[in-house]
């Protein structure tokens, strides 16, 4: 296979849009994936929420490009990928959380974000059944919302296929190959492929795939189990985020899709490092007692089935998007602790005007709180 | 009192409780209180229980065993199987049409984590292997927990109301199989190492060793130092427009409809399947009074034992071999099947179509291991086991079996035990699990004197009790093999006591007696259908093995025995001496079913559903697969097949089967990751509300 510009290792969440966005760009792609179709990795482990109110001006900026493509998809391009503009809500019982939310407001509202803090009265308006008892009002976006990863991935995949990338499924990656102190492309158990360029979108396993070939990349991934209910009528089209702290857990959210099933995720405390996946007994009870506590009317809901999927975390909490400082010719578009699927697209086309060597005045920004090469504090962002 | 309840059983007690009123879309209806829901609205002739939220298509029972969510009501506000939701009296039913609607709740639910609890051995399945399995650990004393997600022990047993097949010493051969599980529960009662506990749903296998159980509404979380799996099989399904129709449905969920509910869930019955399964349901729907049309198998000779088929023949019913389905018609409810015969390389014969007016299809197209948790505990390294049909799709005898030899295991491997597993066992294991041989003709043997023994047992299948219960040792077995053809030993003497003729499973022993009448011998005959049918004096229609009429010829006398033969009449006629040895059985469904109505609609095999929770079409599979999918979880991710509630259990083999229809060969196809919940639970169960919680 001759004449390859960019060889993408990770066909998920971040590595399908990036090939559809260089092919976009006239780059020959060839994304490389241990699995067997597009977002058998941490795709499918995503619940599918999108949002672009973040507290980073860069993610800000990435969120509503993203935000934008998810929504106006199925318009453009025809297939469904079950876009549903719910908009995000934050309930608020406690002060530290108004205090919290409310101190973010001015910087999302002046990057235009359509993000209020609400009352009470408004907020059981958007979730009715929600506990009145101490309810202080919250934030709400109304123009964020959620998609299917597994078909959005898969309708990406499809695009990409069209601007002329190739996918090669079921081939694990086993090194990156590096020569003369740069990467020339990748060895994985059925062969070995040459490119100029080298994508790590890898995410949970970005880590070990760069040591391959020396670099150190800070990326831990920990995990996060999900699961989903049977569909019902519907009661709400938002995410619902509940920042407060429980047991074992910090905050946990919640949607109901498009077809009227709920789907729900956890943030345990602490968190479980590492890249298991394997359901535990642990997390059901845990999230349901919260959420019924939340809103008693899901106590009747009936969970269908649950799974385990991994954050690749950075140690700010940002992501890492950039050529590496370590090896010339890679380039890292991983770490999205989490939040792979809400940038996605958007991070995608980024990393394929980079690549392509042709960075906007306003991806500047952008590329220098993500850049590989930056100090990593170990301070988190507000809103992770 | 709601009227499509079984009045009288030949074999079944029927039960007398008063009915309680419940409400069915506001309509008052009585049902019988703590009966399943499914149950009740069937007794009242309510078959649809409502229509899907994606197409409208009426929804109804289907597998009647709690796996499938086909049977979805609401009940009291809350959508719940109706199958496994017991009725309550003034129980507000109403149907599910779209999406349900929860229940508004003011109050925030009292929440009591679920407590976790170690058990030495876990037995997920309360049937023929979990019960046997259980009594051997018991015996030894040691701590065991049962648990079955009905509310009563004996698992498939509870529904088998024919004796059993096997020997009397190893597996109770010649008892009903509903009366073997009460002889195991009485057993497995005074076993005090033993905790059964019952309405008690297993839903997941956990990485950390964990087994969910939803017990009466309360989730626990159980942690086994050994995990026996004997979870028994599902019905496979077929692929064929109208296939998702109410009156659709698996032959065990038929059996649990007439056979434990004493429902009368149908008038006129069509089965698909010559196995053991369909050939037994059959039987079982003419002792609940309901017409069986036909039984149609795709092979050239049924599967199942060949006396089980000899019986429907004698009962009247017309067995189609080489024939298959081609469409099951109706709008709401199944109206009518068109079967069509089947040439060598298995396509349709052009023409060959028939069509039956029939309400009810009755699929045993064979059973699949539900391996769920032996999979997941596998793949979390535990300690499992399996036995039964978990192990090894078999009969129940074999099941009684292999679940003593795993207790045994267990108890091994908990150093509880010291000496060997017995070896017969794995043989005689192995034994029952047998497949019946071919069939083989025999000459009645010679002689006219006396009285003698007719064996119209005609293939080997692993069977003795007649060697048994012969007080003269008269009869054996070729080679004394359990699987060898009985005979009567040369020179002996049978005292015409009819015990052989009444114990025998396949009811194919008569007994004739020249001693009266040399020329118009007596000939007894087994009879299990309708006593009022037989009464002395009546003329009734004797058949020969294959149902053919031999004549019709008076009740002389009836014989029971009902504490050692319950269930089983013994009727005698007497026939010339040129037909005696030819007799066998007494036709009920004298007249048969003509094959007459035409159905003009001819829908393409591709608007089967094959995804019954997502309504996933044969054809969108199909266009699928063409398009290049070999991802079974990308094909999930694109058209939802198998991400339904019931988790992939009915559409996974019928998605590998296209496959392999497209000449796909399934080694390029990944299968689906499965995940649990393996049944769906509410979130209140899972959070620990102690509202609802029922004694126990």
């Amino acid at each position: 296979m001759d004449n390859i510009d960019v060889i993408i290792v990770g066909a998920g969440s971040v590595g399908v849009p990036t090939a559809m966005a260089l092919g976009a760009l006239g780059m020959k792609t060839l994304v490389v994936d241990g699995n067997p179709s597009p977002g058998q990795g941490d795709n499918k482990r995503a619940i599918g929420g999108i949002r672009a109110t973040h507290s980073d001006p860069a993610k800000i900026q990435v969120g509503l490009r993203s935000l934008e493509i998810f929504s106006t998809w199925s318009t453009i391009h025809g297939d469904n990928i079950e876009w549903l503009k719910g908009g995000y809500l934050f309930p608020v019982y406690r002060e530290q959380e108004e205090q919290a939310l409310k101190k973010l407001l001015p910087l999302q509202q002046q990057f235009g974000l359509n993000i209020d803090f609400i009352d009470p009265e408004q907020l059981r308006r958007i979730i009715p059944g929600i506990d009145p008892d101490g309810l202080r009002g919250g934030t709400f976006s109304p123009d964020d919302g959620s998609a299917s990863p597994l078909l959005a991935v898969n309708a990406f995949a499809r695009k990409a296929l069209e601007n002329g990338a190739r996918f090669h499924f079921n081939e694990r990656i086993n090194t990156l190959m590096v020569e003369k102190g740069r990467v020339v492309g990748i060895q994985t158990d059925k062969g070995r492929y040459r490119a100029p360029v080298v994508v790590d979108a890898a995410g949970a396993y970005s880590r070990p795939l760069c040591a391959t070939a020396g670099v150190d990349l800070p990326v831990f991934p920990d995990s996060h189990e999900g699961a989903i209910t049977e569909p019902v009528a519907r009661m709400f089209s938002c995410m619902v985020v509940d920042l407060r702290p429980g047991p074992g857990s910090k905050n946990y959210y919640f949607y109901q899709n498009s077809h009227g099933q709920v789907v729900f995720c956890i943030t345990p405390d602490p968190p479980i490092v590492g890249t298991d996946t394997r359901e535990t007994s642990v997390f059901l009870p845990q999230v349901a007692a919260r959420m019924v506590s939340l809103i008693p009317r899901l106590k009747a809901l009936r969970v269908r089935r649950v799974w385990r999927g991994c954050y690749p975390m950075s140690p700010d909490g940002s992501p890492i998007v950039g050529w590496s400082p370590q090896l010339k010719g890679l380039f890292h578009i991983t770490g999205m602790c989490g939040q792979g699927f809400m940038l996605g697209p958007g991070m995608g086309e980024l990393a394929a005007r980079m690549i392509a060597g042709r960075p906007s005045e306003l991806d500047k920004a952008a590329i220098a709180v993500f850049s590989p090469a930056r100090q990593f504090s170990g301070v988190r962002e507000e809103l992770k | 009192m709601s009227i499509k309840r079984i009045q009288s059983h030949p074999i079944l007690n029927v039960p007398t409780d008063a009915e309680v009123p419940f409400t069915w879309n506001g309509t008052p209806l009585t049902g019988r209180d703590g009966e399943m829901i499914s149950s009740a609205l069937f007794a009242n002739d309510i078959h649809v229980f409502g229509h899907h939220y994606k197409d409208g298509s009426p929804q109804g029972l289907f597998c009647a065993n709690g796996q499938c969510s086909q049977c979805l009501v609401i009940a009291d506000g809350v959508p719940v199987k109706a199958c496994m939701t017991p009725l309550k009296k003034k129980m507000a039913v109403q149907s599910v049409e779209g999406l349900p609607r929860l229940p508004e709740v003011a109050d925030k639910p009292v929440l009591e984590p679920p407590v976790e609890k170690s058990v030495a051995v876990l037995i997920i399945g309360g049937g023929p292997a979990g019960l046997s399995a259980a009594i051997e650990l018991g015996k030894l004393g040691i701590e065991t927990l049962i648990i079955d997600d009905k509310d009563r022990l004996g698992g498939k047993l509870v529904l088998q109301t024919h004796k059993f097949f096997g020997s009397v010493e190893d597996s109770h051969a010649g008892t009903r199989g509903f009366e073997i599980g009460t002889l195991l529960e009485a057993q497995l009662l005074s076993l005090p190492s033993v905790q059964i506990w019952l309405e008690a749903t297993a839903v997941g296998v956990f990485s950390d060793g964990i087994v969910g159980v939803v017990q009466k509404n309360v989730y626990r979380k159980i942690r086994p130092e050994k995990l026996l799996v004997t979870t028994g099989a599902r019905e496979k399904m077929l692929s064929f427009p109208g296939n998702t129709l109410p009156g659709v449905y698996g032959a065990g969920a038929f059996q649990t409809l007439v056979n434990r509910d004493l429902i009368k869930s149908s008038e006129r019955v069509l089965i698909v399947g010559g196995g053991n399964v369909g050939l037994i349901a059959g039987y079982h729907a003419i002792q609940a009074g309901i017409q069986v049309v036909a039984l149609i198998e795709a092979l050239p000779r049924v599967g199942g034992y060949k006396v089980h088929a000899d019986k429907l023949m004698r009962l009247g019913v017309p067995i189609y071999t080489r024939h298959t389905v081609v469409a099951a018609h109706g709008d709401a409810h199944v109206e009518g099947i068109t079967i069509a015969a089947l040439d060598e390389g298995w396509q349709i014969i052009p023409g060959s179509q028939k069509s039956f007016a029939v309400d009810t299809v009755l699929i045993a197209v064979g059973l699949a291991e539900v391996n769920e948790f032996i999979l997941k505990a596998r793949q979390w390294g535990m300690d499992v086991y399996a036995a039964g049909d978990a192990q090894e799709i078999a009969e129940a005898s074999a099941a009684m079996f292999t679940g003593k030899i795993e207790g045994l295991k267990i108890a091994k491997d908990l150093q509880r035990y010291p000496g060997e597993i017995p070896a017969e066992w794995d043989e005689k294991a192995t034994i029952l699990k047998s497949r019946p041989g071919a069939p083989v003709h025999r000459e009645p043997p010679p002689g006219e004197e006396g009285v003698m023994p007719i064996f119209h047992c005609q293939q080997e299948v692993p069977c003795n009790p007649c060697t048994s219960v012969c007080p003269e040792k008269a009869i054996r077995t070729e080679d004394d093999r359990i699987t060898g053809l009985p005979y009567l030993v040369k020179g002996a003497t049978c005292q015409g006591c009819m015990a052989c003729v009444a114990i025998c499973p396949g009811l194919a022993v008569t007994l004739v007696d020249y001693r009266k009448d040399p020329d118009h011998p007596t000939v007894t005959l087994p009879y299990e259908i309708w006593r009022d049918r037989v009464k002395k004096g009546q003329r009734v229609p004797v058949t020969d093995r294959d149902g053919a009429i031999l004549g019709y010829y008076p009740v002389q006398r009836v014989v029971t025995n009902p504490k050692r033969y319950p269930g089983t009449l013994l009727v005698q006629v007497k026939l010339e001496r040129a037909a005696a040895k030819q007799a066998i059985g007494i036709r009920v469904q004298e007249v048969q079913v003509d094959p007459s109505t035409v159905y003009e609609k001819a829908p393409l095999p591709d608007e089967a559903v094959i995804c019954r929770c997502e309504r996933i079409t044969a054809g969108e599979i199909r266009s699928s697969i063409r398009s290049g999918v070999r991802d079974m979880n990308q094909m999930k991710a694109l058209n939802r097949a198998g991400m339904g509630a019931c988790g992939s259990k009915t559409c996974r083999p019928m998605i590998r089967r296209i496959f392999q229809e497209e000449g796909v060969d399934l080694e390029s196809v990944t299968d689906r990751v499965d995940r649990p919940l393996f049944v769906e639970v509410a979130l209140g169960i899972l959070a620990g509300e102690r509202k609802g919680e029922r004694d126990g």
